[in-house]
């Protein structure tokens, strides 16, 4: 990746954040630290990784994404809205009655894969979806991005072994590990130690990516997408609610609600870091 | 009376309808040789997939695998089927409309030995009740093998419930079947009995009975318990004395229920229901002890219409 891509990228995932925040807006609860910890993943994802076009959402060749973490779709959408999936005023209607974009992943909406959002279940429509494209011998590539306080679910557990007993290579896994969960520390609701080793014994390949740097997400995916034999998963060394000072690792702003002033202070924060990046370009 | 196994006709018109058809998927949760999709291992194993005992993933795989353009079969028996996967039956497959195809097998009491925890008392009723979902009950194989086709030209999921026993042969290969209809599989004046799945042989049963004491009854197979059509329900209630209901399966969120919310106030006349009482299953040494003890046999049926006649002659 060259330094403008890297810039542009970077760019993306605070124009993303915007995006959240703007869902989110002020006075109403909404999935800021969660979305917030993904935003240079979707970037990412969505405009240098996946092959994916908004004119054809339904193209089988298509790559395809499962937020597994549902909870966070305020991010996919901030993304799918800059590829055009559904026109920008859908944004200010986000779970309102009529508006198109639900409270969490939907099938009725453009660019969603799945129907997320009850944890545990991505990781094994993630499988579904690889072992169909593997049978049609489509070179299309599937991922599926959890949750770290999600890890706690076993139908999980099922799909990691699924993956690696039936040798799915064209799968690629997220861990966001951001250690904050809807109550509290991850380490103080419930410990689930020895990650990695779970996953290896599990037999996976396992990676990790500084999940805040662009260029590190970016060379993890290539390098997962190119083992063979077996899947792979990226852990995603994350900060939870990245980007605005007074609700990063705090489980306060999960699903947290913005006054006028912490919404004016967000917003700030968002437009003076991107103004930096531009400075520095 | 011929009888012959569902679950054979079910793994039979899986390799049948498999062979034109290649995005048919087979899924199994170690339960392939009761279900019978082993058959369908056989003949493409390329497009059988052991899922281990892990039926919540199983069902997340398949819709998955229906998102991607395939046509999933998935089968293990109905208690899991339905209980141990439900969340992901309703997020996975019945909110995306997702062309899954679940097969609980070994359903009601059907598996007499293993008890009730293998028993399934309740998957129709709670598959009934999850938005999107259509729930097909088959009296015999036949209707069983032409369920099978008529479930891949329907658009959304479905889920078919399998007796384990051999039943008595009712319907005909040679006659349409339909999704959402019902078929009457006797003639009668006085009685209509609405019956599904084993209800429907142990209806036939109690017909005979009920003629040889002057009681004149039609009985209605209710194959598909979801749609339920009301217009079809009226059809069959209209010049009628009394109405009775035949399920194996508990009576709370039942077919009985079903038909009585939809009519009720507009069609008066007696009704009766015979189904499980809100009770378990229990372990015995075969199906008929079992269907006894439950209040399930021709001579209950009978009785129930005896009852319901009896309670519109005492009315009148």
């Amino acid at each position: 990746m060259d330094d403008q891509k890297i810039r542009h990228l970077q760019a993306t995932a605070q124009q993303l954040r915007r995006n959240v925040l703007e869902m989110i807006g002020i006075g109403k609860a909404g999935h800021w630290g969660g979305s917030s910890s993904l935003a240079e993943t979707m970037a990412v994802l969505y405009f240098h990784a996946m092959r994916v076009d908004a004119r054809e959402p339904c193209n089988p060749a298509r790559d395809r994404l499962v937020l597994s973490k549902g909870h966070a779709v305020l991010i996919q959408y901030a993304a799918l809205c800059e590829l055009g999936y559904f026109p920008r005023e859908e944004l200010k209607r986000v779970k309102s009655l009529d508006g198109l974009l639900q409270g969490h992943p939907d099938l009725t909406i453009p660019g969603i894969e799945a129907v997320t959002g009850s944890l545990g279940q991505g990781l094994s429509i993630g499988v579904g979806m690889a072992l169909a494209l593997r049978l049609e011998k489509r070179p299309a590539h599937v991922f599926v991005i959890m949750g770290d306080g999600e890890q706690s679910e076993g139908q999980l557990w099922e799909a990691a072994m699924a993956a690696s007993n039936f040798e799915v290579d064209n799968l690629t896994a997220f861990i966001d590990l951001n250690r904050i969960q809807a109550t509290g520390h991850t380490d103080e609701v419930f410990r689930i130690p020895d990650l990695v080793q779970k996953w290896n014994s599990f037999g996976w390949e396992v990676l990790n990516a500084r999940g805040h740097d662009v260029t590190s997400i970016a060379e993890n995916i290539d390098k997962a997408r190119s083992i063979k034999g077996k899947p792979a998963l990226i852990i995603l060394e994350t900060i939870k609610g990245k980007g605005v000072s007074f609700a990063e690792n705090t489980a306060t702003y999960h699903n947290g609600v913005f006054d006028d002033a912490r919404f004016a202070q967000a917003m700030h924060e968002i437009a003076l870091a991107t103004d930096m990046r531009e400075e520095v370009a | 009376m011929e009888t012959k196994s569902l679950r054979l006709a079910y793994g039979e018109a899986l390799v049948e309808e498999g062979r034109a058809n290649t995005d048919i998927v087979v899924l199994e949760a170690d339960l392939g040789k009761s279900t019978m999709s082993c058959l369908f291992k056989d003949a493409y194993p390329e497009r059988y997939f052991e899922m281990g005992i892990a039926e919540q993933n199983m069902a997340s795989t398949a819709a998955g695998m229906a998102l991607a353009g395939k046509v999933p079969f998935y089968s293990t028996f109905a208690v899991f089927a339905a209980g141990r996967a439900y969340d992901q039956i309703r997020c996975a497959i019945a909110i995306p409309e997702a062309n899954v195809r679940i097969c609980g097998s070994s359903c009601g009491l059907s598996d007499f030995g293993d008890g009730k925890t293998h028993q399934s008392v309740e998957d129709a009723n709670i598959m009934c009740s999850i938005p999107n979902m259509t729930v097909l009950n088959p009296c015999d194989a036949v209707e069983t093998r032409k369920m099978v086709r008529a479930m891949l030209s329907h658009k959304g999921p479905v889920y078919i419930r399998i007796n384990r026993n051999e039943l008595p042969v009712y319907t005909a290969a040679d006659t349409d079947y339909e999704i959402g209809r019902m078929y009457r599989i006797r003639k009668g004046s006085d009685v209509v009995i609405f019956a599904t799945g084993s209800m429907v042989w142990k209806s036939m049963l109690a017909a005979d009975l009920l003629e040889a004491a002057g009681i004149s009854a039609e009985v209605v197979n209710v194959s598909s318990l979801k749609p339920l059509r009301k217009e079809e329900i009226l059809k069959y209630t209209l010049g009628k004395k009394a109405i009775v209901t035949a399920e194996e399966a508990n009576r709370i969120g039942g077919l009985g229920c079903a038909i009585a919310g939809l009519i009720i106030g507009e069609v008066h006349l007696p009704f009766a229901q015979v189904a499980i009482d809100d009770q378990f299953g229990t372990s015995a040494y075969g199906y008929d002890e079992l269907l006894e003890r439950y209040g399930l046999t021709e001579r209950h049926i009978a009785e129930a219409a005896c009852g319901a006649i009896a309670k519109r002659a005492i009315r009148h």
